[in-house]
């Protein structure tokens, strides 16, 4: 069963929840892999502390003009939408920061002149801890564009009982890359006017994608009722809620696992993995 | 003119309660909310949109059924898995669609067209602080880069038009495209840390974006409070990272109140956390104050 954690709001708490989950699943002896698909800012391993084997590149394939094959047609600057690659005077540039890697400058290229290189714009990194297995992917800095990154982390997921995949904020491609073939969406909010403005922007997205989704409250008690209200009035189920205690926000500023380090909130996580399990099932 | 950028690497950190402050303090400064996916501003300034403008960053494909003849080129071609098959036949995921146009391009049959997206929209509004510029992604949409670029050149304009000294931007957490299209060419980019492990490690690559775009930066630690050995050390790390340290908040749950209540903290309340927050606008006022004496030395 593959459990994305999201929340449309940045800081609400997806780390905390995705991290949790795993360490409960792990402590009741299931095999759970972790995958964190927040590659501009990865937490997961600050918190899980995995132990890291193997990093591999992460990159989109982008042209390579052998300049004895181009007769300068300018075919290839046609098709591109991305203004990736263009033939200037009696050379043809590439932009590799703009190249989506969709391949279709080597594809009209009449004269053969094309070939696609691999163009590195992050790397992914796969450990494990305990019953764990973990993998992450870093957007190298100054790269813009971190699906495929994402998708390189999907990639390299180990099979398990339980897969967990730590999201980035937002709605836009992003979450939707890391969102993709998952069986059920988990959202995390807090009580405030930002938090459920960003959790009808989460919710709007997970019915555009039919993704089955639930709600998490974190810092519950901290603003005001209209987050229950709005999850009321639309049939949409709070899981659990997590209360506004700053021993959580302290053991979470330390980089230690709120379940672990205070033992009354593990009951909390193991509550939430097991409706979300009854749920998917 | 010029341009504060407020961005933060990890979401949460009180980007936007700090720039709905900062318009309340500056008086006569443009705003705009570049974190179009999932904007809070207008929660605060309540604007009245006076313009809406549809935005379209880029195109998409569509299959005509009547004639496709579901040979399979589209789907061998697409490197983004965007052709999925449907009863009817092959059929395109918009959401998967980059608007690439090798699909339409390759087509035997002719049977794909590529028509202008529309990824959402862009507002031009007055608010209590002035005038302000605000976007709205389409949900599950792409090119959020593009829609902070005309979020930010509409402010800009708006600025030079009415001769505000000043465009105020609230960014998007992050170190991608979207933060990218709201840093560069900035006058200061101020990061809003947090004193956890997290913080720490995100300021980190949030500096690195900074230097890498050759930009001037300074950080300020909110709820610095929460862990002050931290906090200290971010003080201490931020320097050694080429980003000026502007000044701390502590953790107050005020900042929640006053956005419960529809107003900034400094409208809200006059000491703490008030008072924190203005002590840091005075000294982001005196960097870019310096930042503008820099250029014109430089020049």
């Amino acid at each position: 069963m593959k459990i994305a954690v999201a929340s449309g709001k940045g800081g609400t708490g997806k780390t905390t929840v995705a991290t949790n989950l795993a360490y409960v699943g792990s402590a009741n002896g299931r095999s759970i892999a972790y995958l964190d698909c927040d590659v501009e800012e990865p937490n997961g391993s600050l918190f899980l502390k995995p132990e890291f084997g193997a990093a591999s590149s992460a990159g989109i394939l982008v042209p390579k003009v052998d300049e004895s094959k181009c007769d300068l047609c300018g075919a290839c600057g046609e098709i591109c939408r991305f203004s990736a690659i263009a033939p200037v005077g009696r050379t043809v540039l590439v932009f590799n920061e703009l190249c989506h890697g969709c391949g279709g400058c080597r594809l009209v290229c009449p004269t053969g002149a094309i070939e696609e290189v691999l163009h590195e714009i992050g790397v992914v990194r796969i450990g494990s801890v305990g019953s764990i297995a973990f993998v992450d992917g870093l957007l190298n800095v100054g790269q813009a564009m971190s699906p495929p990154v994402i998708k390189a982390v999907k990639a390299a997921a180990p099979a398990a009982e339980i897969t967990i995949i730590d999201c980035p904020p937002g709605t836009s491609c992003p979450v939707i890359e890391s969102l993709r073939g998952c069986d059920y969406l988990l959202l995390v909010t807090e009580p405030t006017p930002f938090g459920l403005n960003d959790l009808k922007l989460a919710a709007a997205m997970a019915r555009e994608m039919r993704l089955p989704f639930g709600v998490v409250v974190n810092r519950a008690g901290l603003g005001d009722r209209h987050t229950d209200m709005y999850c009321d009035e639309n049939d949409i189920e709070i899981l659990v809620e997590i209360p506004d205690d700053r021993k959580i926000a302290e053991v979470y500023s330390r980089g230690q696992i709120v379940s672990e380090a205070i033992a009354d909130y593990r009951r909390v996580f193991e509550t939430l993995l097991a409706k979300i399990e009854f749920i998917a099932s | 003119m010029k341009e504060l950028v407020v961005i933060s690497g990890k979401g949460g950190t009180g980007k936007t309660s700090l720039v709905a402050s900062f318009a309340v303090l500056s008086s006569t400064a443009v705003l705009a909310d570049c974190d179009v996916d999932a904007a809070d501003l207008h929660l605060v300034l309540a604007p009245n949109v006076v313009e809406t403008c549809e935005f379209s960053g880029g195109l998409r494909a569509s299959i005509a059924p009547d004639l496709c003849t579901a040979c399979g080129k589209c789907r061998q071609l697409c490197r983004f898995d965007a052709v999925c098959d449907d009863a009817g036949g092959p059929r395109i995921d918009p959401i998967a669609c980059e608007g690439c146009g090798v699909c339409a391009r390759f087509c035997d049959a002719g049977a794909i067209k590529m028509t202008p997206a529309v990824n959402g929209q862009w507002f031009v509004s007055e608010t209590r602080c002035g005038p302000m510029v605000h976007a709205r992604l389409g949900i599950a949409e792409s090119n959020s880069g593009k829609l902070v670029s005309v979020v930010r050149d509409e402010a800009r304009r708006i600025a030079e038009d009415r001769g505000c000294d000043l465009v105020i931007i609230d960014g998007s957490p992050g170190i991608g495209c979207p933060v990218i299209a709201s840093i560069g060419g900035a006058d200061l980019v101020l990061v809003v840390a947090e004193p956890t492990v997290s913080g720490v490690h995100d300021l980190q690559r949030v500096a690195e974006l900074i230097a890498h775009f050759g930009l001037r930066g300074a950080v300020c630690v909110n709820k610095w409070d929460i862990n002050e050995e931290i906090a200290a050390r971010i003080q201490i790390r931020a320097e050694e990272l080429g980003l000026i340290f502007a000044g701390r908040i502590r953790y107050d749950r005020t900042v929640t109140e006053a956005q419960i209540a529809g107003l900034s903290v400094v409208e809200y309340s006059a000491n703490g956390v008030a008072a924190e927050t203005r002590s840091l606008w005075r000294n982001v006022g005196a960097l870019l104050n310096t930042a503008g004496t820099t250029r014109n030395n430089t020049k």
